[in-house]
């Protein structure tokens, strides 16, 4: 198999994997999923440093360095919002330990 | 650090982000796959400078500057994230992809012209599929950039929230995507920098005119679509650099993207399609023509503590009003007060109530209201005939029965809470303004229902003292 064919196989078994993977979400996680969704396009900072460590000229760089500014927001800023996000679900810890063992 | 070792990590990250969806799913683990998403970006980032600082085929030249510039992201992403208020945080999501969208637009220029140098000093071509990848790229990448950018400014209501729609603006959009298209043609035949950046303005216009005619409750959903695009746009700039796990991440996202925005879609009552052109056909509305002059009963907290006393059964909707008052611990006062007095209580949730989908069960969730309370929209929708008095806190749109009745306005079609069925109605509204959708509310009008004007958490205080008293 040809490199390119090797990454066009990847391509549509991760298109098959993503669609599994969320077919079923109650509307509550909505939003945190998308953020964090979000965050993981973010790893396109990888890309970026690829791109900016083999640049030639100062045009190469400046854009690769913007790209990577804009990727570490998306990805460290998108991980951290959706976890704000989901702390509120969190039910607090006391209260839980202690009905939990009322029960009993 | 080798090839395989360095592929290795890679599919270990890919195996990170698939858990991480996965997580996300449900509500249990959603915190749990957030994190181990963030492992695997973390692991992925890091292994580059490994792999680049032994291996051959990645000189990682400029590190300085590369490593200040991912300074610069935390120093701007990381506060922004922690700092955003909850009523704020969709617009911060939006404004987050729009960023990613533009990085990989950026990564596809860069090696464009980095592949366009190498072929012209070999006397060789670029290969046609890797300049079609790339001018996707660049084209879905400035659209979700600009697009994410429109949508932060409605949300932040730096714009109007309102479809905006202009005479010929079909026409304009169609030769717009029509010269994208053809400028795309331009670059994979003529290979130079020129297209490139001509590529990217029109696609940036495009960003812009493609999210002006949505509006209203539909902006989230168009999020969510530019949230794919970008995961596409990554895919395919992974497949100009030969990046693997930029393959699979972007295309993770791209799938799983679509998928929620159907789901969200579904959700609003909405089709796609309508969502995206609805704008191009809905007729402008008459805004509020019979409305102004009208009256409305608008009563004082004492009035409401009163006919919340005598009720059985009390349904509390809330909406984006709540989280803009950050009335939430109030209203939950409230609640306990009414369930201590042996009244039945339930929150009516819309999926679409405040900005996105979860907004209220998120900020409800903050004041530790019991989970249970908190009841969907199929499940609530049957009981209003049952409730004695709805509290609508700072909701509009979504208890708006032109959904129903009135064929052609923006929100017809979406499903509502029918709180109209129940045999008091209180709003706790700051003025008569419309909602986001910008349309009038019929029901404000109704004999059944009570106003009560001011900042919603000012008006909820008052309400739980004079319950109190009684």
């Amino acid at each position: 198999m040809s490199n390119g064919m090797a990454l066009i196989s990847i391509f549509t078994l991760a298109v098959f994997v993503g669609f599994e993977v969320v077919s079923k979400v109650s509307s509550t996680l909505h939003t945190p999923l998308m953020s964090g969704a979000n965050a993981i396009h973010g790893v396109i900072l990888v890309g970026a440093i690829i791109v900016a460590s083999h640049s030639t000229n100062n045009l190469e760089l400046w854009l690769s360095l913007i790209a990577i500014v804009l990727a570490t927001i998306n990805m460290v800023g998108g991980f951290v919002v959706t976890d704000r996000m989901l702390e509120m679900f969190k039910p607090k810890k006391t209260p839980k330990v202690e009905t939990a063992k009322g029960d009993k | 650090m080798s090839r395989d070792i360095y592929d290795l990590i890679g599919l270990a990250a890919a195996a990170c982000f698939i858990l991480a969806l996965k997580g996300l799913s449900h509500p249990r683990t959603a915190r749990r796959g957030n994190l181990i998403g963030a492992v695997g970006a973390t692991i992925a980032t890091l292994v580059v400078f490994f792999y680049a600082a032994e291996g051959s085929s990645l000189p990682l030249n400029h590190l300085p500057e590369i490593l200040i510039a991912i300074a610069l992201g935390l120093l701007i992403g990381v506060p922004a994230a922690r700092k955003v208020q909850l009523t704020q945080m969709p617009q911060l999501v939006a404004l987050f992809n729009g960023v990613g969208g533009g990085a990989a637009a950026l990564v596809a220029i860069v090696e464009y012209l980095k592949l366009g140098g190498d072929a012209a000093k070999s006397g060789t071509e670029i290969s046609v599929p890797i300049l079609i990848a790339t001018v996707f790229t660049v084209i879905v990448g400035t659209v979700s950039f600009t697009g994410s950018i429109v949508t932060f400014l409605k949300l932040q209501e730096l714009m109007t929230t309102r479809p905006v729609v202009f005479p010929g603006g079909r026409f304009v959009i169609a030769v717009n995507l029509i010269a994208v298209l053809v400028c795309g043609g331009w670059v994979v035949n003529s290979a130079d920098t020129t297209s490139v950046l001509v590529l990217m303005g029109l696609s940036a216009i495009f960003g812009v005119l493609f999210v002006l005619p949505v509006g209203g409750a539909d902006v989230p959903i168009v999020i969510s679509l530019l949230n794919a695009f970008t995961g596409l746009t990554v895919a395919a700039s992974g497949y100009v650099l030969q990046a693997t796990l930029l393959i699979v991440a972007g295309t993770l996202v791209g799938a799983s993207g679509t998928i929620l925005t159907r789901l969200m879609a579904d959700a609003m009552g909405r089709s796609l399609f309508g969502t995206l052109f609805g704008a191009f056909t809905a007729t402008p509305q008459a805004a509020a023509a019979a409305g102004d002059a009208r009256p409305v009963k608008s009563g004082t907290p004492d009035d409401v503590a009163i006919l919340l006393n005598y009720a059985r059964r009390v349904v509390i909707v809330p909406g984006f009003g709540l989280a803009v008052a950050q009335a939430q611990h109030t209203v939950r006062e409230l609640a306990d007060l009414l369930t201590a007095k042996g009244i039945d209580v339930a929150y009516g949730i819309h999926p679409v109530a405040g900005r996105m989908p979860g907004h209220m069960n998120v900020l409800l969730a903050e004041a530790n209201v019991p989970y249970e309370q908190l009841v969907e929209m199929e499940e609530i929708n049957p009981t209003f005939g049952q409730t004695d008095v709805s509290i609508v806190i700072g909701a509009n749109d979504v208890v708006n029965p032109a959904a129903k009745t009135t064929p052609g306005c923006p929100i017809y079609g979406m499903p509502i809470l029918d709180v109209q069925q129940s045999a008091n109605i209180i709003f706790l509204k700051r003025s008569m303004r419309p909602g986001f959708a910008g349309i009038e509310n019929e029901l404000l009008y109704d004999p059944k229902t009570t106003l009560l004007f001011g900042d919603a958490k000012a008006s909820l205080t008052k309400v739980v003292s004079s319950l109190k008293a009684l």
